[in-house]
């Protein structure tokens, strides 16, 4: 069998079956499959083919308006796609709601930070693990020793994840008080407070300064060690060159390149997307 | 929580207000009485709306339908089969809760002032019907009448003013208990979250359509819960009661006070109820001061009178050792 450069073996030309037996070699937790996602008569995504290997930083890159969140959004289950698959750990995620997704494991955040802007932060992170938790309205009224329980364990998992991204000095302070940087920090604590065995990070490092995204690449390799998957779209190409293992390359909602982040940063396909034909930038 | 001096210490005023309220009816004479009364039905009201106005941020103009769907169970039961009204307390609660259920079900989805519009519709609906007289068990117009007093069993039946003060204000207490537990849960995280920002809230694993329909149909119930007790105290309802207008000063009580906040409800309900007695006298300007004093409070304090405080979350069976706090 052909193996590529990270030593994912190739599907090309397999039936379904094989791909199954494949994908569960190369581990591959994320999979979409022809996704195909249309606004009116625009086609925002077409027939678009991702993987996400287990354990790895995937990155998934491309000019402005190339379908990227888009991608994001059908596979967290905000927008539902107009053909084609998603398939996490083995599971169709078709007509799954955002909730349900999350639950299956998929954490994401927000290219514009989407906080809940008058809770403490605290609290943002406990809304984090809702779908980890279960006590019902009957003993939340009455506040049964169970739910005082499952409370106080809900609490200290969102104790963790504050210190964890080192905002815990600012757990009383209300979401939108806390500076630009710390909102992205607390929008991550939010979405690892559900436990996922993915997360998705669009654009986390916009915004930021030139140390602040150091510190967050850092950040987010130290992630890995907590049996991590991550897959994120960027546009700061030293973020993605300094910890992607794998690149995926989109264009007008197509893939036009994947590999290893170098080879990506010298395909000539990809360098065209970016800046242009040079026949067009002469004229 | 544990009753010690501490926390009466700690929660002074809550204890005062408390005691104010237990021993001011021995002070007033029964006019008095009765209209602190009617500022516990407004406050019973304004926590229900409270729940689906204020935590969720719903937008909810027809709740004197669900007033009235409680208020008419309970005196349709009581009158036809004679049922005492203590057993109808919670039949009426879920039959309002399962109205609220079966009309929100198709509407939930809409936003802002979408759902407004169909509220009110809804609310309306239900009065009209009510005049209407369907099947000939509303009495139409005029109500019905003849409804009993609120008895507990033998001797003990509340037919005085001083006893339904009382009825109507350890409801309020017990509704304010449990509606602070579900604020501090995860439930009320969940309303806020969704009030905050709905998609992430969705995408924060919370199912928004459920958690709108349990604040509708909590809310619901109990303002019939509120239905059931004034149908009980007046002996008669009638379509007049639950106008749009009465929905709209639902709507006030939570705005004046601040949304999602408990002790505003009740402030506002207080405004709502008190001020045209206070103000009796320049009974005609009454809508006048009323619509100034709301116009000058949207400007200076937009949050209401007493925004919800984010306070600290205890941590005090959790605390970790002395240094590690500030990491």
């Amino acid at each position: 069998m052909s193996k590529d450069s990270n030593g994912h073996i190739e599907i090309i030309n397999k039936t379904e079956n094989e791909i199954k037996e494949i994908n569960k070699l190369n581990q591959v937790v994320l999979q979409t499959i022809k996704l195909t996602k249309k606004f009116g008569g625009l086609i925002a995504v077409n027939n678009f083919d991702l993987k996400v290997y287990k354990g790895e930083i995937s990155s998934l890159i491309g000019p402005n308006g190339a379908g990227k969140t888009t991608v994001f959004n059908v596979v967290t289950g905000i927008y539902q796609a107009d053909g084609g698959k998603v398939i996490f750990k083995g599971e169709d995620l078709a007509g799954k709601k955002p909730h349900q997704i999350i639950e299956k494991g998929i954490a994401r955040t927000f290219q514009n930070i989407r906080l809940f802007n008058n809770m403490t932060c605290l609290e943002n992170v406990m809304a984090g693990q809702h779908c980890r938790s279960r006590e019902g309205v009957r003993s939340s009224i009455f506040r049964t020793s169970s739910q005082r329980k499952e409370e106080s364990e809900i609490r200290e998992i969102a104790k963790r994840r504050l210190q964890q991204v080192g905002l815990w000095k600012y757990r009383d302070e209300l979401a939108k008080n806390i500076a630009y940087g710390n909102q992205r920090l607390l929008e991550i604590a939010r979405a690892l407070a559900s436990n996922p065995d993915l997360l998705i990070l669009d654009e986390p490092s916009s915004g930021l300064n030139d140390k602040e995204s150091e510190d967050l690449v850092k950040f987010l390799k130290d992630l890995l060690k907590e049996n991590l998957t991550i897959l994120l779209i960027e546009h700061d190409m030293n973020v993605v060159m300094g910890i992607s293992d794998w690149v995926t390359v989109m264009d007008e909602g197509k893939k036009i390149a994947e590999g290893k982040p170098e080879e990506v940063y010298h395909n000539p396909i990809v360098i065209e997307a970016y800046l242009g034909k040079e026949e067009e930038e002469e004229s | 929580m544990k009753l010690n001096e501490n926390t009466i210490l700690k929660n002074w005023p809550i204890f005062l207000v408390i005691a104010l309220l237990a021993v001011s009816p021995f002070m007033m004479n029964n006019y008095w009485i009765d209209v602190f009364f009617f500022f516990g039905i407004y406050a019973l009201l304004g926590l229900s709306l409270n729940i689906v106005l204020g935590e969720v941020g719903l937008f909810d103009l027809g709740h004197m339908g669900f007033m009235a769907i409680g208020a008419y169970t309970t005196a349709i039961l009581n009158t036809h089969f004679g049922i005492p009204i203590i057993f109808l307390m919670p039949v009426s609660a879920l039959a309002a809760a399962g109205f609220a259920w079966l009309v929100c079900s198709p509407i939930i989805h809409l936003r802002g002032d979408y759902l407004c519009i169909v509220t009110i519709g809804m609310g309306e609906i239900v009065r009209l019907t009510l005049i209407n007289n369907p099947f000939g068990i509303t009495g139409g117009p005029n109500g019905v009448f003849g409804i009993d007093f609120l008895s507990f069993g033998g001797p003990l039946v509340i037919d005085t003013s001083i006893e339904s003060y009382f009825v109507i204000w350890i409801i309020v207490g017990l509704s304010i208990l449990g509606l602070i537990n579900l604020q501090r849960s995860r439930i009320g995280r969940a309303w806020n979250c969704i009030r905050e920002d709905e998609i992430a809230a969705e995408s924060t694993g919370i199912d928004v359509r459920y958690y709108k329909l349990l604040a509708f149909v909590l809310g619901a119930g109990l303002a019939g819960v509120a239905g059931n007790i004034y149908a009980s105290k007046l002996m008669i309802v009638s379509p007049e009661s639950f106008t749009f207008m009465e929905s709209c000063m639902l709507f006030c009580i939570v705005l004046i006070g601040g949304m999602g906040s408990i002790p505003g409800v009740l402030i506002g309900s207080a405004a709502i109820s008190l001020f045209p007695e206070v103000f009796r006298t320049f009974a005609q300007y009454r809508m006048l001061i009323f619509g100034v004093a709301m116009v000058v409070m949207m400007i200076f304090r937009p949050g209401g009178i007493w925004p919800r405080k984010r306070g600290a979350i205890e941590f005090k069976s959790l605390l970790p050792k002395a240094g590690e706090d500030n990491v």
